[in-house]
């Protein structure tokens, strides 16, 4: 074929523990939107790293306009014709729209910068996106679409062959991703080649002539947007074969019909985050929150938990209602909460296992009513036996446990505090497979013991495997509730894709 | 098998990290005492008259107590990840109280204590407010009173230099008891009172807490605010205490120079001791021997007539070798040029 742009064969990428790219090919014609859609952990920003330069491939081949390449940093990736804007805006706030463009390459007349230059290379590189702003103004004074735009523009002013754009419309409302799409529809039909990462699929389905997918670092196929229905899509980007799909093995539920209602928040949402909502929750019954990436579950437990604030609706505990403030009114009320991002809001890294096992349940008792060392190594010990956390040590810092044994860490802080309701937001993610399996095995006693559980995972199998219902979402607003027989990995994948077709 | 961890207890634990952390500025403090012992012969005279110990080695411990008692509430703060640049203002206000207040006639000398003590705790409430609920930063927040302050003393003095000649108030700064200088025995109460008041309650788990993720710390349900409040007033106290000494010292309260740089000579006491200025674990020994290391080479360099002007060199020169050698990064590069062999 000759119009093919860009071709990679057979990259594979090893980090330490993981092959993160297995082997993958990945084709880029001249003058198409090219979607790469994936979900976690897929290998979607491996491949691209890969690319430009940041990561170095251990395999494979990368040919660009029929030359072989091999960029070893983003900026010789640059030269080479390969441009990229990041999910970030990478500018300048202060700085004007002229002068962020041409940064670090300004045209000079012996080492004074020719700002007439400046302006006018500015202002060709915005025409060329059919843009007539005034180039001189401050870029925080823009919006962040035109941001995103000058993003572009920047990466386009050098001679570009080849566009990247990771998720450039996660920060952009619906009207600025219609205005970006105009452009990237220009750039295309001017003979450019773009890759287009995003998590919505209706921006797939908008913009995109083609789509590759990626599963755990191997390539699943690729296909023309317009043959692939979205249901198909869905599908191959979780893993499972629609029509082919067993139902996994259901957990005998636990003592739900018993229970009753434990919690229930009603049409509880935040402005710009999710939309107003219902969400029952019994008393020994673990409820799952699953939708794709972005879809609003992780935003719904950090209202559950207090750590965001509802702007809309409330929540009721055993039939009254309460206020959820903070992290700390929420432990009052007996919820426990691990969050998804186990470094940067979980542990506290250089405390020893001990003291993160404690530190809940001492924050329950205050400053002044210390646990003595001896309550302290007790509680430990029970919870390091109990959850088989591997530590040479309770006197061992957390940050030199590896993630599942830190994740039981986590789990050890709340269950040492006798939560009602634990939300648990993905807590499998990034640990080995016998530590998962305990920790559903633990899930499931732990319900068993009437404890509620809010579940919330991007493996679907796993939402399906352990909880009795499911409460399905999109784009950060509930589009479905499955219970009881009902919950299937296929049915749930339905009730994503129905919807994202009605949209 | 059970593995029960309360009481295999001390059997074959590595050594305590506290411990380990205490290994180089001790060895600091060791060799400087080393060079002393070989060059400096005066250094470990000591002398008993009239039931007091004198000496250089006393003199180190009596002078270099102001910085120890700042370093006690500073360890707190920095280990929150903050860091209290006021202190040697708070300390120059709480000698302002106490001088004024001692010679208004009938003033009982336990009310004099209290309301200079009283005012720093509320030199430390304001920067808890700013720092722990308003959340400003550190150094913005502590600066304001860092600056404001001396002229506060001086309001409180009313611009003069208050002197006093009651008995009590200068035993505070001169006195001996149990053979050594009262500020001792403060510092060794004072120091007594920290470790029970963190290690006895839940604060000092908090503070390290905190400081090593506050995030984190927010979600285990432990307020950040109270306990970054709390590191503050603690440090307006201790900032009370060494400016009760300091004006006691010299019998007169000195707006423009009481205290004077000693908050950097705390900052330095603490980081020299162990504690990171980024927060998390805490070493208030360390703290303590930091500010005995400074006040060692000082007290050093006027034995040995090193002229004041150049005097900070020397002392920067320890500090860095000391820093150098608790980063782990610089250990690393040390051992590999060991290791290196030309090919």
């Amino acid at each position: 074929m000759a119009d093919v742009l860009l071709e990679m064969r057979g990259i594979s990428k090893r980090f330490p523990g993981v092959l993160a790219l297995d082997g993958v090919d990945f084709r880029l014609r001249r003058g198409e939107v090219h979607a790469l859609m994936g979900e976690n952990g897929a290998g979607k920003s491996t491949l691209i790293k890969a690319l430009t330069g940041v990561h170095m491939r251990d395999e494979g081949k990368v040919v660009l306009d029929g030359v072989e390449i091999d960029p070893r940093s983003p900026r010789q990736a640059e030269e080479l014709g390969i441009s990229t804007v990041y999910q970030e805006v990478n500018l300048i706030a202060h700085l004007s729209v002229a002068e962020n463009i041409c940064l670090g390459r300004e045209p000079t007349v012996f080492g004074k910068i020719r700002w007439g230059a400046v302006k006018r290379r500015a202002e060709e590189a915005m025409a060329r996106l059919d843009l007539r702003v005034d180039v001189s103004q401050e870029l925080s004074q823009c919006s962040i679409a035109l941001q995103q735009m000058v993003a572009i523009a920047r990466a386009l002013d050098i001679r570009a062959k080849l566009l990247l754009l990771d998720e450039p419309t996660s920060s952009l409302d619906a009207n600025e991703v219609a205005e970006l799409f105009v452009v990237m529809r220009k750039l295309r039909d001017q003979g450019l080649g773009i890759v287009f990462i995003t998590h919505f699929l209706d921006q797939v389905y908008g913009v995109s002539d083609r789509i590759t997918v990626l599963r755990d670092g191997r390539l699943v196929g690729e296909y023309e947007t317009s043959k692939l229905g979205r249901m198909e899509l869905v599908s191959r980007m979780i893993g499972k074969d629609a029509s082919k799909l067993e139902r996994g093995e259901k957990r005998a539920a636990g003592g739900k019909a018993a229970g009753g209602v434990f919690v229930e928040a009603k049409q509880l949402g935040r402005r710009g985050s999710v939309s107003p909502m219902d969400i029952r929750i019994g008393k020994g019954e673990v409820v799952g929150l699953a939708g794709l990436l972005g879809s609003g579950r992780t935003e719904m437990a950090r209202l559950l938990f207090g750590v965001d604030k509802a702007d809309e609706g409330y929540v009721e505990v055993d039939g009254r209602m309460v206020t959820l403030g903070s992290p700390k009114q929420a432990i009052r009320l007996g919820f426990g909460f691990t969050p998804e991002n186990r470094k940067t809001e979980g542990i506290v890294p250089h405390l020893s296992v001990r003291e993160n096992i404690i530190l809940a349940m001492q924050g329950r008792r205050g400053m002044w009513r210390a646990l003595s060392s001896r309550e302290q190594m007790e509680i430990a010990g029970r919870f390091i036996e109990a959850l088989g956390i591997k530590t040479p040590s309770p006197e061992q810092a957390v940050c030199n446990l590896s993630g599942g044994n830190q994740q039981k860490v986590l789990l050890a802080r709340w269950l040492a505090n006798e939560p009602r309701l634990l939300i648990l937001d993905e807590p499998t993610r990034g640990i080995d497979v016998g530590a998962k399996a305990e920790i559903e095995k633990l899930i499931g006693q732990l319900c068993e013991a009437g404890m509620s559980i809010v579940f919330i995972s991007s493996e679907l199998e796993e939402v399906v495997r352990t909880c009795q219902k499911v409460v399905v979402l999109r784009d950060g607003a509930k589009v479905g509730e499955l219970e009881g027989e009902q919950v299937s990995e296929e049915a749930v994948m339905q009730t994503i894709a129905r919807h994202a077709d009605e949209a | 098998m059970k593995l029960d961890y309360a009481e295999a207890g001390s059997v074959g634990r590595p050594m305590p990290d506290w411990l380990v952390k205490l290994i180089w500025p001790v060895a600091a403090l060791g060799l400087l005492l080393a060079f002393n012992l070989a060059f400096t012969s005066l250094f470990f005279r000591l002398e008993w008259r009239d039931g007091h110990l004198y000496g250089s080695l006393i003199d180190v411990l009596n002078r270099g107590s102001p910085v120890m008692l700042l370093a006690l509430g500073m360890t707190l703060v920095i280990a929150t990840g903050g860091v209290d640049l006021s202190v040697g203002a708070v300390m120059a206000i709480s000698g302002a109280v106490a001088a004024q207040m001692i010679n208004v006639p009938g003033m009982p000398f336990g009310l004099v204590i209290a309301g200079a003590l009283a005012v720093s705790v509320l030199a430390g409430v304001w920067n808890g407010l700013l720092v722990g609920i308003f959340k400003i930063q550190p150094i913005v927040a502590t600066l304001i009173l860092m600056v404001a302050g001396r002229g506060v003393a001086q309001l409180i003095t009313g611009g003069q230099y208050t002197t006093f000649t009651d008995a009590k108030l200068v035993y505070v700064g001169n006195g001996h008891l149990f053979g050594l200088p009262f500020p001792v025995t403060i510092v060794f109460v004072m120091l007594v009172v920290t470790g029970l008041l963190t290690r006895k309650t839940a604060l000092g788990l908090f503070v390290e807490s905190v400081g090593d993720n506050e995030k984190a710390t927010h979600y285990a349900g432990i307020s950040s605010r109270a306990v970054k409040f709390m590191a503050y007033v603690f440090a307006g106290l201790c900032a009370g205490l060494a400016g009760l000494v300091a004006v006691s010292n010299i019998k007169c309260a000195d707006s423009n120079h009481a205290g004077l740089f000693l908050e950097l000579d705390a900052i330095l006491a603490v980081v020299v001791g162990g504690t990171a200025l980024t927060g998390g674990r805490f070493y208030l020994l360390g703290s303590i021997v930091g500010a005995l290391l400074i006040q060692t080479l000082t007290t050093t360099m006027y034995m040995r007539n090193v002229s004041p002007e150049i005097a900070p060199v020397p002392k920067a020169i320890v500090i860095v070798a000391v820093c150098l050698l608790q980063s782990p990064v610089f250990r690393n590069q040390m051992r590999r040029i060991a290791k290196w062999r030309p090919a």
